[in-house]
């Protein structure tokens, strides 16, 4: 009981503090207004480019097959779905990006420094700090793209195949689901950045996460054998993209939703516990 | 800096300096890159792009065969493995110490040394290539050799044109990463303009998918550029198939591949002189503001 009053203060405190650190954030962003709307722009061609490979390899199966765009499938993904997929992906890669990646990044930066002492003398969470230090305000204008694109995949499969329109439970769910793919997305992360504490060089073990997670932009069935078992259960890429599709679409089973909500939790708990040892075992750049 | 000053070494003397001092400068970078080799391994596990490619364009073909060219999961396979390997041997990313030596001002360093910082680069960039091909030639060519080798050439004069090809692809490579490094002697930084590159080179040189599966006028586009002799030419010479698209043929095949070469050197010509002359007229720049 008196641990729960204490948390309601606390959560305020870090509440605010979260605040803060993206006002920092943004307002050093903003200094640069054309640079924001540049990057911005760049991101949105970036996403229109990746999308092609996607829409050709369906064209091009649907001429080889006489059939057209939307009755074409590859491994039983119709191009609409294969569409929401990538269009999870764009929107991940659009979080992970612009506020995991530059904050997780700076971290082994002060680690080799020895700059991380001062974070660790804060009266604040130290996990908590340097996950909020530093956000990219401009993947806002990639995130707002990926989500036009699900909508718009969404809407035309329902008037392809005549689908129902997703009502609040699949919204929900696929809300839901797509939280605990950040939540896995940041916990990775975090294990990654803890091997930094013991091994100095890191910063293209950084591009070697971000290259693996490319594989999430295609629907999970284009896997076979090996790749589909360890894409699921060992480095769940294919459960962060598919399983929200899925959802919206109505056709996710209750089992597939549970086995995603443990994954993202049994890995946020294995990571906050490697981040707690990998402190402990810090001893700062001067000793 | 250019204007030769007295006691400085004529440029016949520069040359033999330089190629006195060549094998040297290899052997310092390839110590190099035997020292950190594990950074390197981890850098090439990088390059996941033609995997990912090859996991859905594997799938698309399945049960059917796409474009003109009637491309199967098998030769699917078999293209995006070579550009693979392709990409992790004539691969360059010079760019960043170019332009970190500019806006340092590391190039001062470089510049009191009697060989030409240019020089030094491309023994930078050569010397960790046998070590990059001992890490992935064995993984290559055994999955090769069991995914994909009914799909090579077995013509003598198309896998020589590949082997010439190789050279030209690794020189417009680094070419290309050179001038982009070069911008650091007028602007502040290159990312940008690397970004913007990289995004033109993912897309017209093959490395998303063969460009005969690209729409009619992409492929125009990419015939003129010099992306696609990076890339996707060289791996269409191993594979025997017609650079311009089309079902395998050996003589239509070694005629486009003849035509390509000579387009690749061509650009590799060009680029060279650019470098040549932009490098002196960034020096003098460089010398205004470091001076």
């Amino acid at each position: 009981m008196g641990r729960l009053s204490g948390l309601r203060p606390a959560a305020r405190q870090y509440g605010r503090l979260l605040g803060l650190q993206l006002r920092v954030s943004l307002l050093a962003g903003m200094q640069y207004r054309w640079d924001f709307l540049a990057q911005g722009a760049m991101q949105l061609v970036w996403l229109g480019m990746s999308a092609l490979p996607l829409l050709i390899a369906y064209n091009a199966r649907a001429a080889a097959q006489g059939g057209t765009l939307t009755t074409t499938d590859i491994s039983g993904w119709g191009f609409y779905p294969a569409a929401v997929v990538f269009g999870c992906f764009c929107l991940l890669k659009a979080v992970l990006d612009g506020a995991v990646n530059p904050s997780l990044l700076s971290v082994i930066d002060q680690i080799r420094k020895g700059t991380l002492d001062f974070v660790l003398l804060k009266p604040a969470d130290a996990q908590f700090l340097v996950s909020t230090a530093r956000f990219e305000p401009w993947h806002v204008i990639d995130a707002a793209g990926a989500l036009a694109l699900i909508a718009l995949a969404v809407h035309r499969q329902h008037l392809a195949t005549g689908a129902a329109l997703p009502g609040g439970l699949q919204l929900g769910s696929a809300a839901v689901l797509l939280c605990c793919s950040v939540l896995m997305l940041y916990a990775v992360w975090l294990l990654v950045i803890c091997a930094a504490f013991y091994v100095v060089r890191i910063d293209n073990l950084s591009y070697l996460f971000s290259s693996l997670f490319d594989f999430a932009r295609w629907p999970r069935a284009v896997f076979r054998g090996a790749l589909q078992v360890v894409f699921t259960y060992v480095l769940p890429l294919a459960v962060m993209t598919s399983f929200p599709t899925d959802a919206l679409l109505g056709r996710l089973r209750p089992w597939q939703a549970a086995w995603a909500v443990a994954i993202a939790a049994g890995l946020l708990f294995l990571s906050r516990r490697v981040w707690r040892r990998a402190i402990a075992s810090y001893t700062s750049a001067s000793s | 800096m250019s204007a030769p000053r007295p006691g400085a070494p004529r440029p016949l003397e520069k040359l033999a300096l330089s190629l006195k001092a060549y094998p040297t400068l290899l052997r310092i970078g390839l110590a190099e890159a035997v020292a950190y080799r594990t950074e390197m391994l981890v850098w090439m596990l990088t390059l996941t792009m033609p995997l990912v490619s090859m996991v859905l364009w594997s799938s698309a073909a399945q049960g059917t065969r796409l474009g003109p060219e009637r491309l199967g999961s098998a030769e699917l396979t078999a293209y995006f493995l070579i550009t693979l390997l392709l990409r992790l041997l004539t691969g360059s990313w010079v760019l960043w110490q170019v332009s970190e030596d500019i806006r340092s001002g590391t190039l001062g360093q470089r510049l009191l040394r009697p060989v030409s910082p240019l020089v030094v680069y491309t023994a930078e960039q050569l010397a960790p290539l046998p070590l990059r091909a001992a890490l992935v030639l064995p993984l290559a060519l055994g999955l090769l050799a069991t995914q994909a080798r009914s799909q090579l050439t077995s013509d003598p004069w198309l896998i020589t044109a590949f082997v010439l090809a190789l050279p030209g692809a690794w020189a417009i490579n680094f070419l290309t990463m050179v001038l982009l490094g070069m911008m650091a002697f007028y602007i502040d930084s290159a990312a940008g303009l690397f970004y913007a590159w990289m995004g033109l080179y993912t897309l017209f040189s093959g490395y998303l998918m063969p460009l005969s599966l690209f729409p009619l006028w992409l492929q125009k586009v990419s015939d003129v550029l010099p992306f696609r002799y990076m890339l996707d030419s060289p791996v269409k010479m191993l594979l025997g198939w017609p650079i311009a698209g089309g079902a395998r043929d050996t003589a239509l095949g070694r005629g486009q591949a003849l035509t390509s070469l000579g387009i690749e050197y061509a650009y590799v010509a060009v680029l060279a002189l650019l470098v040549v002359l932009l490098w002196r007229r960034g020096l003098r720049r460089f010398a205004a503001f470091g001076a």
